[in-house]
């Protein structure tokens, strides 16, 4: 496999099914993505894209087909998956911030725990990051006790703390008051210019074309078409993306 | 009151009786039981099978046969505890630690399951998600409940004294078999002493409940 190559893709599925019981979720889906690519994935509820998003670190299983991460299969269970994981950021719809936990705490757990980086250097980082996406000051506070968008922006340094090769975006501004959503964003967009690889599920058609290499399209469990996003925006080849455009970008 | 006097010595050792029962007892079922809960919410499954299998066993049988087989029955397999107080810990341990899982599993399950996933998403194995994430907030939805447990342990210690362990109910038989003009005097202090243990816990859980809380 030249997957095994430095250089190859950075995500690569192949042949990837997977069911909820009788329900096909993912069919067939075949998804390269190079190092330092932005792929959005789009789609209508229901499409997949989520439960696409959360097999690339096998928080949901499959049974069919194969992921490979910077070359390596990834491993099914236990100390292997968990190492693979570290290298593998994300960042939830409902931001999942440790409750019990300050927010720097939050973010110096994994590469103290994980990483078995020190204390001291754990939290400079973490500072550093928290700067970075503007949360500096709001360091010893506990999750609750911030705004929504400032708890997703954690939620991306948290990942950023452990120098992940590839960040996952599973509806990041899905649960966001609008007014928040494009704090939020303006991090995604940044982290996408300075070359992150990122894959983000989103209903944000604005940051798809701003920030997105590809646009990916997903209905009934396929992917239905993949362009670069003027060509998908402009000139959707497929009826069904077609239609779906029609229908969001309306209003 | 000078009744009660005379025998101080024996009511003051059979109050530290009790309370050590309770206390140690307490603690080797809060570790038993946090092991077992882990075990019951893990992936792997014959452990899951194991903690049930032990949760179902301990939590259906009365306390008294448990106290009779680890007394009695273990000398069938030429095995014994050194003393009659190591028996009744262990006979307590045992029996509440399958009360301590359930409980931690409920407040473990209270969890939402993002949390875990987070963690998981990070690079943490099942055990540290466990430990840094998920038990610290289960702990602190389950004070209410652990509490309970830990007053009918305390209560439950009183099962030791037909087990020739001269806690506060062995202490009140004798004295009240030998002296039933005083019966109430015995009754009073043998039920101080357990009041003495068991209220300042609940006011103890109360505290602890408002401190540990977490915001959501």
């Amino acid at each position: 496999m030249t997957s095994q190559l430095a250089g190859g893709p950075l995500v690569q599925l192949t042949g990837v099914n997977k069911w909820f019981g009788e329900l096909h979720v993912l069919q067939d889906i075949d998804l390269s993505i190079d190092r330092g690519e932005v792929v959005v994935v789009i789609g209508p509820s229901g499409s997949g894209k989520s439960t696409l998003c959360r097999t690339i670190n096998r928080l949901e299983s499959i049974q069919q087909g194969e992921i490979r991460i910077d070359g390596e299969k990834l491993p099914e269970e236990g100390k292997a998956l968990a190492r693979l994981r570290s290298d593998v950021g994300m960042v939830f719809q409902s931001f999942n911030l440790f409750a019990h936990k300050t927010i720097l705490e939050n973010v110096t757990l994994a590469p103290t725990r994980v990483r078995r980086q020190g204390k001291g250097q754990a939290e400079a980082r973490a500072r550093e990051l928290l700067e970075r996406v503007g949360v500096a000051h709001q360091a010893d506070k506990y999750p609750a006790q911030l705004s929504g968008g400032q708890q997703q922006r954690v939620a991306i340094a948290r990942a950023l703390a452990m120098d992940p090769k590839v960040i996952l975006f599973d509806e990041p501004t899905s649960a966001l008051d609008p007014e928040m959503i494009n704090e939020v964003l303006d991090v995604m967009t940044s982290l996408a210019r300075e070359g992150m690889t990122m894959v983000v599920v989103t209903h944000e058609m604005g940051f798809a074309r701003r920030a997105a290499n590809r646009v990916v399209f997903m209905d009934g469990g396929r992917i239905v078409e993949a362009a670069d996003p003027e060509t998908f925006f402009t000139a959707p080849r497929s009826d069904r993306a077609r239609d779906f455009l029609s229908k969001i970008l309306n209003h | 009151m000078q009744f009660l006097s005379d025998n101080s010595d024996l009511l003051w050792g059979a109050f530290l009786t009790t309370l050590s029962l309770a206390v140690v007892s307490g603690l080797c079922a809060l570790v038993l039981g946090t092991v077992l809960a882990g075990m019951r919410v893990s992936p792997v499954p014959p452990l899951r099978g194991l903690a049930t299998f032990y949760v179902e066993v301990f939590r259906n049988t009365p306390l008294t046969v448990v106290f009779f087989f680890l007394a009695f029955g273990i000398v069938q397999i030429d095995l014994q505890f050194p003393s009659r107080f190591l028996t009744a810990v262990a006979a307590l341990s045992l029996y509440t630690a399958a009360f301590v899982c359930e409980a931690l599993r409920s407040g473990i399950n209270s969890v939402p399951a993002g949390q875990a996933e987070a963690a998981r998403a990070l690079g943490l194995t099942f055990g540290q998600s466990l430990r840094q994430v998920v038990l610290p907030q289960a702990f602190r939805t389950v004070v209410p409940p652990l509490g309970n447990v830990w007053i009918a342990l305390a209560k439950n210690t009183s099962i030791a004294a037909g087990f020739a362990v001269t806690d506060l109910t062995a202490a009140l038989q004798r004295l009240a078999n030998a002296n039933a003009d005083q019966l109430l005097a015995v009754f009073a202090a043998v039920v101080a002493g357990y009041l003495v243990i068991t209220l300042p816990s609940a006011w103890l859980i109360r505290v602890v409940e408002t401190r540990v809380a977490i915001v959501r």
